[in-house]
This record gives C-alpha cells, sequence and structure tokens, in this order.
C-alpha cells in the first residue's frame, strides 16, 4: 500500500464572517465550478455569494404530500365504503368531509418523510467518507473557522495559481489536501 | 444593495430630527461577547464532562418514580380496567386527562421550533432543542394512557386494532370517530417532531463527532451524523428543509390539539358540545408547554451556567407567551360560561353552574387560580427577574392545566342529564401511582438526553451572534 497521495484540492481558513463572505463572491466570480464553503452555521446570503441555485428540496415535500392525501383519500374510502360498509346514522357511507383529519395527517406525515429524506437525498447523505476530512484541522470547520476548498477537479486548478489566489482574497493557513 | 441609499433616507426621515426617538438597541441573544469556539465548548462540555453526581442522583430517583408506573401498568394488564377508579356515570377519568395534560406540554416545543421560526423569534434558538425533546418525551408519556386503557394493550398496539389493517375480524375502523382521527393525529404528531429533532440535531452530531476523543462515541455521534460535514451545498438544502418542517409542523401541532378536543366536543355532552374547544385547547396547550419549559430550563440554566446564552431576555419572552395563553384562557373560561347562559340551554347553563359551585369546584377553583390569576403576576418585570418565583409560578400553570382537563373531563361526565344516575368519580392508588410514575420516566428521558445529545442547537446559536453577520453589521439591522 505504498500509494503516492492524491491531490484532493486546496483549503483556506477564515477567522471572519465578512472576509470569508467577500472571497467566496471572489472565488465564484473567478469562475470555479468544483468547490465548496464549509462553515459551522449557515451564513445568510451565502447560497447567492456562491452562485448556488435554489434548494430542490420542496419537489419531494410536495411529491410526498401529494402522495399522502392521496393516500389517505384511497385509504378511508376503500375501508369505509368498499371493504366494510356501515351505515352510521344514515349518512353516506364516504365523503372527503369526515375522513378530512385522516387525509390531513397522512399529507403532513409523508410530506415530512419526504422533507427529511430529500435533504439526505440531495445532499448525497449518509456518506460516512470524505477526502476533506483528510485535512487534519477540518473539525475547526464545525468549530469558529470557516473554510473554502477549490478541488483539483476543477478545469482552472492550478496548483501555483489557486493557491496564490486564495491568499490574495484573504484566506489563511492554505493547505492542499491529500488523499 | 444598489438601493441602500434610498433605504437610509426611508429610514432616517426628517421628523426623526424632531421627535428624537429614544435609542432602543435590540438585545442581546449571546450576552458578554462570547466567541463562536466558547460556544461550542460550552455546549459540547455538557455532554462530555464528567457526568456530575447530581446526575446520578436524579436520574435514580427518576428511575425509581418511574418503576411506578410500571407497576400500575402491570398491575392494570395483570387485573383488568376495573383496578382505575372508572364507574359509571364517569368512564373517562384520570386516563384521558393525563393523556391530554402530557400532550399539551409536547406542544410548546413545537411552537418553538416551528411557529417562532416562521416568525423569525431569533430568541428561539437557545431553548428549541431541549423543548423540542421534551415534546417527544411527553407524547412518549402521553401515549400510555390511551394504550393502556384497553387494559389489553397489544390490542392497541398491534395492527388491525386502532391503525387499519388486514385482520381476522376483516374490519376495518370507523373514521367517523374522533378517536381514530387522535390515532392518526397523535402518531403523526410524534413521528414528525422526532424528524424535526433529529434533522435540526444533525449538524450538532457532526461537532460532537468531530471532537469525539473515545472509540464508542466516534462511531455513536458519528452514525449518528450520517456525515454530516457542514458544506454549504449542505446547508443550503438543510436550511430549506428546516423551513419546509417548520411549515409543516405548525399545521400539524395546531390539528393535534384540535382534534384532541374534538374527542369531547363532537361528542352530545353539556360542557364538551362546544365550538370554542379547538382554539381553547390549542391556547391551553402552549399555555402548559411553556410552563414546562420554564420550568425544566430554569434549573439547567443554573446548573450548567449558561446565562450568557439563556439570558434575561429569553426568560422575559417565554413569560410574556406564558402571560399572554394564559389570559387566552381565561378569556375561554369566561367565554364558555358567557355561552351557556346565552345559549338558553338548561342543561349546558346548569352545567357551567355545576363546574364553579358543584362538587367539584374545589378542582374548578384550584385551576381558576392557577391559569387565570397566577399568570398575571408575569405582568411584572420585578417578578420575571425573580427566577424562583418564575419557576414557582410555571409549577402553578403546570397544576393548574392538569385540573382544567381534569374540570373538563370528570364535571360534565358525573352530573350529565338525569340525576338519577349521578355519581362521583376518584381515583384509585393505581391511578395515582400511574400518572406520577410518568414524571419519573419523562425525567430519565431528559436526563438522558442531556448527557448524551447537545442540549442547544450550537450551529443556530451560532447564526444569530453578531459574528455570525456576512456584512459586519454586527446585528444592528437585518435588511440586507
Amino acid at each position: 500500500m505504498s500509494k503516492e497521495k492524491k491531490t484532493y484540492g486546496l483549503v483556506a481558513s477564515f477567522k471572519e464572517t465578512p472576509k470569508f463572505f467577500h472571497a467566496a463572491e471572489q472565488v465564484r466570480d473567478a469562475g470555479f465550478k468544483n468547490w465548496d464553503c464549509y462553515t459551522p452555521f449557515p451564513v445568510h446570503g451565502l447560497d447567492a455569494a456562491m452562485g448556488l441555485s435554489r434548494s430542490k428540496v420542496p419537489v419531494m415535500t410536495l411529491l410526498g404530500g401529494i402522495t399522502g392525501f392521496t393516500t389517505g383519500v384511497l385509504l378511508t374510502w376503500y375501508m369505509n365504503k368498499v371493504d366494510y360498509p356501515l351505515v352510521v346514522g344514515g349518512k353516506p357511507l364516504w365523503s372527503p368531509i369526515f375522513p378530512f383529519p385522516i387525509m390531513y395527517e397522512l399529507t403532513i406525515l409523508l410530506a415530512a418523510f419526504g422533507t427529511l429524506g430529500g435533504m439526505f437525498l440531495f445532499n448525497l447523505l449518509p456518506r460516512h467518507n470524505h477526502p476533506v476530512w483528510e485535512y487534519e484541522d477540518f473539525g475547526k470547520s464545525s468549530d469558529d473557522t470557516l473554510m473554502i476548498v477549490i478541488e483539483k477537479k476543477d478545469p482552472q486548478f492550478d496548483p501555483e495559481k489557486t493557491k496564490a489566489f486564495l491568499e490574495d482574497i484573504g484566506g489563511e493557513n492554505i493547505e492542499f489536501i491529500k488523499v | 444593495m444598489a438601493s441602500a441609499a434610498s433605504d437610509a433616507s426611508i429610514a432616517n426621515p426628517q421628523v426623526l430630527n424632531k421627535v428624537k426617538p429614544l435609542d432602543m438597541p435590540r438585545r442581546e441573544l449571546v450576552e458578554n461577547k462570547r466567541d463562536f469556539h466558547w460556544v461550542t465548548e460550552k455546549i459540547c462540555g455538557i455532554v462530555e464532562g464528567k457526568t456530575p453526581i447530581w446526575w446520578w442522583f436524579l436520574f435514580a430517583c427518576s428511575i425509581f418514580l418511574a418503576s411506578f408506573t410500571g407497576i400500575g401498568l402491570v398491575y392494570l394488564v395483570a387485573s383488568g380496567v376495573g383496578v382505575w377508579g372508572l364507574a359509571n356515570p364517569v368512564n373517562w377519568g384520570w386516563a384521558i386527562v393525563n393523556f391530554v395534560f402530557w400532550i399539551g406540554i409536547g406542544h410548546a416545543g413545537t411552537l418553538i421550533s416551528a411557529i417562532l421560526c416562521l416568525l423569525r423569534q431569533k430568541w428561539r434558538t437557545s431553548i428549541n432543542r431541549a423543548a423540542e425533546a421534551m415534546t417527544i418525551f411527553a407524547v412518549i408519556c402521553a401515549g400510555i394512557f390511551p394504550v393502556f386503557h384497553t387494559g389489553r394493550p397489544w390490542f392497541a398496539l398491534l395492527p388491525g386494532y386502532l391503525l387499519p389493517a388486514p385482520n381476522s375480524n376483516w374490519i376495518w375502523p370507523q373514521f367517523r370517530s374522533p378517536l381514530e382521527w387522535d390515532v392518526f393525529a397523535v402518531s403523526t404528531y410524534g413521528t414528525v417532531s422526532v424528524l424535526f429533532w433529529y434533522m435540526g440535531m444533525l449538524p450538532d452530531l457532526g461537532v460532537l463527532r468531530d471532537r469525539a476523543k473515545v472509540l464508542w462515541r466516534k462511531y455513536f455521534y458519528g452514525i449518528l451524523a450520517m456525515g454530516w460535514r457542514n458544506s454549504n451545498r449542505h446547508w443550503r438544502n438543510y436550511e430549506m428543509a428546516y423551513l419546509l418542517l417548520a411549515g409543516l409542523s405548525t399545521p400539524l401541532v395546531l390539528s393535534v390539539h384540535t382534534i384532541v378536543s374534538f374527542d369531547f366536543a363532537a361528542s352530545n355532552l353539556p360542557g364538551w358540545h362546544t365550538t370554542i374547544f379547538p382554539p381553547y385547547f390549542v391556547a391551553g396547550a402552549i399555555f402548559s408547554g411553556f410552563g414546562m419549559v420554564l420550568t425544566l430550563m430554569l434549573p439547567l440554566r443554573a446548573v450548567y451556567g449558561l446565562h450568557d446564552l439563556i439570558t434575561q431576555y429569553h426568560i422575559d419572552c417565554m413569560c410574556k407567551i406564558i402571560l399572554a395563553t394564559g389570559t387566552m384562557v381565561g378569556y375561554a373560561y369566561a367565554m364558555e360560561f358567557f355561552i351557556a347562559w346565552y345559549g338558553a340551554n338548561p342543561y349546558e347553563g346548569f352545567a357551567f353552574v355545576n363546574r364553579a359551585f358543584g362538587q367539584y369546584a374545589w378542582a374548578y377553583w384550584i385551576m381558576i387560580s392557577c391559569n387565570v390569576i397566577s399568570p398575571q403576576l408575569f405582568w411584572f418585570k420585578w417578578i420575571r427577574e425573580r427566577h424562583w418565583l418564575v419557576w414557582i409560578i410555571c409549577g402553578f400553570v403546570n397544576c393548574g392545566m392538569w385540573f382544567e382537563r381534569f374540570v373538563i373531563t370528570c364535571t360534565s361526565l358525573a352530573n350529565d342529564f338525569l340525576p338519577s344516575s349521578w355519581g362521583y368519580y376518584s381515583p384509585t392508588i393505581v391511578d395515582i401511582f400511574t400518572f406520577f410514575g410518568t414524571f419519573g420516566l419523562f425525567s430519565t428521558l431528559f436526563l438522558l438526553f442531556i448527557r448524551f445529545l447537545p442540549l442547544m442547537p450550537i450551529a443556530e446559536i451560532k447564526a444569530v451572534m453578531p459574528q455570525a453577520d456576512a456584512h459586519g453589521d454586527h446585528g444592528k439591522g437585518e435588511h440586507h
């Protein structure tokens, strides 16, 4: 196992949020594509600063909600009208009104599962290994340090130039992440 | 940003020079100018430090107390539901009272995590995790009563009885019953609360994993954190999902206590058959839940020295919500009386006069004094700043809300249409054991929570600190 370690990318640390935020904007403007920010908390407005589009999680929420509502309708209709019809107080066997709480709750239940599942799906989680964890100080990104990582696979990546660029925009402790 | 200049002129019109408004800075959510690292250390320290002696002491006491529920339930299952004090005409006694009481307690957790999130109340951040944990444990305690009141709990739990599933009797649930709505509402509520709680905890479990030194911790928090790595591409989906879950939990929490109130309101009994029940139950639930949040958080704040994270501002906010919801509950009590008179139904009128002056008058006046009078003390800043007083008043609130459910349930049942069938309900020792033991169960679960999981949302607290502002205006304005 004497394999040579490959470079995954370059990491730069920042201590102050405004400085980090402007640095992220500069990375975006420089046209990098394969890069990411690692922050101990969600930074307000960073999606726009990174040039990311709107999250697609709501699609999964909607799908979950529609599934839940349809399940509620079919469940109550089949059970109370088709398979076990029971006349209560001379009222219709099924109407959309009386079992509405069931449809309502199932809509919320499956929409919530869709939301959580969608969050995991679009984040490609669970994933218990990742090259960024090879950087020994990476744990600080969940404490008090904001980091920008530019990956080697980005077409613009150049070990020297990118390093100089990160220094230029105010990054500290710039290091190569080796896998 | 292009309109910054015009924004400034709107924000500072000429009239301000004349009226000279008072400069009122926003209250800081994290006091004493703490930094990010301090927050991490403080919250992770609670989990990572040595188990305190008081924790073991309280844990042993809680387990002991919880065993009373265990004994009560074993005795119930072994003997039959006759060991409870239920007898004609009161066939709904402590079990439903305790169920509604515990479900109500849970509602504050969802209010804090969902509704206050949608309303952008940033002070929710330091209390929401513990409040959500409280919700889940309260739902567990609540669930015991409907499951065990059947006498044969396996019938309640196995699919095919309460939850629809094909069974050997070839029958299905009847969805006209509010009790069947309750099955769906409460199980959805419990499940969604767990999902919301877990998702909110994901980044903080990542923090604990990154700091873990011992192998079991690395695996325990590593598996729970699901590989969370604080990437902004994760935060983007996470924040969207959090907002959506908040948006889903809000109608959910309102529906749950509404449906619980339908258990009563959809029947034809005087005192129960009223349209005011859904909003009145929801307000009462939030009222009692905030009482419980403060009951739990004030001692934790003192023991762990969390004064910079749960500030006087947080306590003020919670006290004011108790005051507001307590006043709503008081209004509902008054309105019930008014409608009972105005509706000109003699049975309805009797039910309410009987509540206040009949055989259960003692319970009614405990309810009124605890729920309507005691929260009014929170008008006074002097009282809100005496935390032991706040704590005692919250105890009254919890007690009062239990009595509210007792009054609603028992007075209407004990004295219904025919005086010849009137009766008086008293709990048995088994009822009392089972109920008081649930406080032990609740405390046991809560103690385990504070020992093994992050008590406060680390990432969310950091996000509301002035240093987290990307534009460096240190929280003076939020308009960017």
